[in-house]
């Protein structure tokens, strides 16, 4: 029955899951049907996702639950061990919820399948950054694994990426940002504008940088370039000599005691920055909040060379089908439909259909988390903490002049290996 | 069991089926311990020997007898940089806990006298182990930080003009936390024997008119040596195996062999940090052999 509608295209949303809801009714036994939203309730559905933690978030899967009756499952992992499982256990996930770059290794081993745009209720409100690589019509597009390249396929059975937009979409866009270096503004006693600052004389022993090589190589490489030490043909894709060359400089900071410390997780980057053991670092967005609910000066600074910008979207494992792969289009079409866009974009993150966001968002909290204006009344957490204080101006401001700025994606290299390598050097030199 | 073996012998014919079951017993009694130790000790030593000869990539491991795991792993500078380190960690902290750790079993043994007295010193000691490990290790960071409680204070009592960058992210941070954590597998060994030291030997050595210090020198310290040596495997073991307080106290500045294999766990070069292990299992039973040479533990305790 499903099948018979999936072959059939312009069929309105509600007669899919109708149909949809009467497969899974008589699979059941039970033979009635009561009407769309509460299908799912009647004859339990439960999605397995997992992903890398960022949006693996309790939130979300109760609003999920509350909204459409489908139990979600949620497994979070580190980003390594996420390809790992999305390759070797492709029977243990429904959801994948994984990284661009991610997609990029897992995708050609043929885990995953396509997602039909036509399905998609609200393809055509996806941010363009993820479907022509533009956010607007005259922009550059950025180095490494920008999400576009990796966003489609030719067809629904193909595992190489398409050039440019089809009916077959690999991953559905959820949330990104754009990640710079974090300073306090109270310690650091001067204007901080470029990724070339963090090595300056300085901050000698005041400076760290993230211990995570897929990451950190391209901080490196942000710092590198801006220093004018070196032109990357593509940051993303370093050839060994590049490698060598960045690495080689890092060692050498190391050696002249530039960096105070390295930090693998979240907390130690906070804690760094709020003991004042380091006043310029790589940092994430929560982090940079962290520090500043503390009541501690901390500011994710914007600077000139641009945004290092990461990506993730779910994608759907390559076994479902029926009621569970209407199940899961419909999951996603409830992602993209405002809800969680607006729960992400609180968070200081961006969501991958901004229209629909905007309706679930106050004026303000609009006004302050994507247009970049300063804040008319308190701006507060999706748990009810007070975040910034009214008149408060976003660091890097509006949305288009942050994502619009981004110099290069997260990515995995060819030389992948190598780099690890050579990093793994650098954190015993 | 006497009185078991004679009744078969005695008796003619269950006697075979009797001593058979009574040859039995002993392996029987051996077998739970041995399933154990087989089942969650030497076969996973056993895996891990074997996969360090198998290939992988970033998503799976390929069976294979390959030896370019082990040829990556000792044709590496880095490999070898970080035994050195993490071998002169094992060096400094073994001689620190094994100075302090003598010095309170001693005055624990020698200078307590009431065994109550000595018993609740003793769990005194063991008080700071009621809390976690990490978070023993972690309380040193905000006392030892730029801005921290010790630095704070010199520079307000006017000691020293700027705070003391050394203090944290340091290898002195690292050997203080290790020495901090791991003294206490030095002291109860080294109790224990110095509890079972003859007190009258020491006074036969006075007697026979030896100073305080050759009394310590030729009858305590030689009777110690067992104690001295389990301690040392405690310590050297632990030293070599640790990652965390590495990590954490030098701000992930320093590596240590642990730590290096669980870079390469982490992204999934399960073979790698298999050979590494095997490298790193056969360095430390060297290491306990070396040890073991030297102090006959069997004999002495």
């Amino acid at each position: 029955m499903t099948n018979t509608t999936d072959k059939k295209t312009g069929i309105s949303r509600r007669s899919l899951l109708k149909t949809g809801a009467a497969a899974v009714g008589l699979a059941a036994g039970s033979g009635a049907i009561t009407g769309f939203p509460t299908i799912w309730a009647q004859n339990p559905i439960t999605l397995r996702q997992f992903g890398t933690g960022v949006s693996n978030l309790n939130a979300i899967a109760d609003k999920c639950k509350a909204d459409l009756g489908i139990t979600l499952e949620m497994t979070a992992t580190d980003s390594d061990a996420a390809a790992q499982r999305a390759v070797t256990q492709p029977d243990s996930y429904d959801i994948a919820d994984i990284e661009y770059w991610i997609a990029k290794k897992v995708y050609p081993s043929g885990v995953m399948q396509p997602m039909d745009v036509k399905k998609l209720k609200y393809y055509d409100k996806i941010v363009p950054l993820f479907i022509t690589g533009k956010l607007t019509p005259d922009s550059v597009i950025a180095q490494g694994t920008a999400p576009h390249t990796v966003g489609f396929v030719e067809a629904q059975d193909a595992k190489t990426f398409a050039k440019q937009p089809t009916q077959w979409m690999t991953m559905v866009p959820t949330i990104y940002n754009a990640d710079t270096l974090g300073i306090r503004p109270d310690l650091v006693g001067r204007d901080i504008t470029t990724w070339a600052d963090i090595m300056d004389p300085a901050f000698k022993g005041k400076a760290a940088i993230l211990n995570i090589p897929s990451i950190g190589i391209m901080d490196a490489a942000m710092i590198m370039e801006a220093m004018g030490n070196i032109k990357y043909a593509d940051k993303g894709n370093m050839t060994k000599e590049e490698i060598d060359k960045t690495i080689d400089f890092l060692i050498k900071a190391k050696q002249d005691g530039q960096f105070r410390a390295f930090w693998k997780s979240f907390d130690e980057s906070v804690n760094l920055m709020a003991s004042g053991e380091v006043v310029i670092q790589s940092m994430w967005s929560p982090a940079v909040a962290a520090v500043r609910s503390k009541g501690i000066a901390c500011k994710y600074q914007p600077l000139k060379e641009g945004y290092r910008s990461w990506g993730g979207g779910l994608g759907l494992a390559a076994h479902l089908k029926g009621a569970e792969l209407d199940a899961a289009y419909e999951y996603i079409n409830w992602y993209l439909s405002g809800w969680v866009g607006a729960y992400l974009n609180r968070q200081g993150y961006y969501s991958a259909a901004m229209d629909t966001a905007k309706q679930f968002m106050s004026e303000d909290e609009w006004g302050y988390w994507v247009d970049g204006k300063p804040a008319k009344g308190d701006i507060m957490a999706p748990d009810g903490k007070i975040m910034e204080k009214a008149g408060a101006v976003r660091d890097g401001g509006s949305f288009v002049e942050r994502m619009g700025k981004v110099a290069c994606w997260n990515s995995v290299m060819d030389e992948d290996r190598y780099m690890v390598r050579r990093w793994n050097e650098f954190i015993a030199a | 069991m006497t009185v078991a073996l004679d009744q078969p012998v005695a008796a003619a014919k269950p006697a075979r089926r009797g001593r058979f079951s009574i040859n039995v017993v002993p392996y029987l009694q051996a077998a739970p311990l041995a399933l154990i130790l087989g089942a969650f000790l030497l076969l996973p030593i056993l895996m891990i020997a074997v996969v360090s000869f198998w290939d992988y990539d970033f998503a799976a491991m390929y069976p294979d007898f390959l030896t370019t795991n082990y040829a990556d792993t000792l044709g590496s500078w880095v490999t070898w940089k970080t035994y050195l380190n993490t071998l002169k960690y094992a060096g400094i902290v073994w001689a620190l806990t094994l100075f302090i750790g003598f010095w309170v079993a001693y005055f624990l043994a020698f200078h307590i006298r009431t065994t109550a007295m000595q018993m609740v010193l003793f769990l005194v000691c063991t008080v700071p182990f009621l809390t976690s490990n990490i978070i023993r290790m972690i309380s040193w960071i905000p006392v030892l930080g730029r801005n921290g409680l010790v630095n704070s204070t010199l520079v307000e009592i006017g000691l020293i003009p700027k705070p003391i960058e050394w203090l944290l992210y340091s290898e002195f941070a690292v050997v203080l936390a290790m020495v901090h954590l791991y003294t206490l597998f030095m002291v109860t060994p080294i109790f224990n024997t110095l509890m079972r030291i003859d007190k009258s030997l020491i006074e036969a050595a006075r007697d026979a008119g030896a100073s305080g210090w050759q009394v310590l020198w030729n009858v305590i310290i030689p009777l110690a040596k067992p104690g001295m040596a389990i301690g040392t495997i405690f310590v050297v073991t632990l030293v070599m195996a640790d990652f965390s307080t590495v990590q954490v106290m030098s701000g992930g500045q320093s590596a240590s062999v642990a730590l290096m294999m669980k870079n390469q766990m982490s992204l999934l070069q399960y073979p790698a940090a298999a050979a590494n292990a095997v490298v790193l299992l056969v360095l430390v039973l060297l290491m306990v052999a070396g040890i073991l040479r030297i102090v006959d533990i069997r004999k002495e305790l």
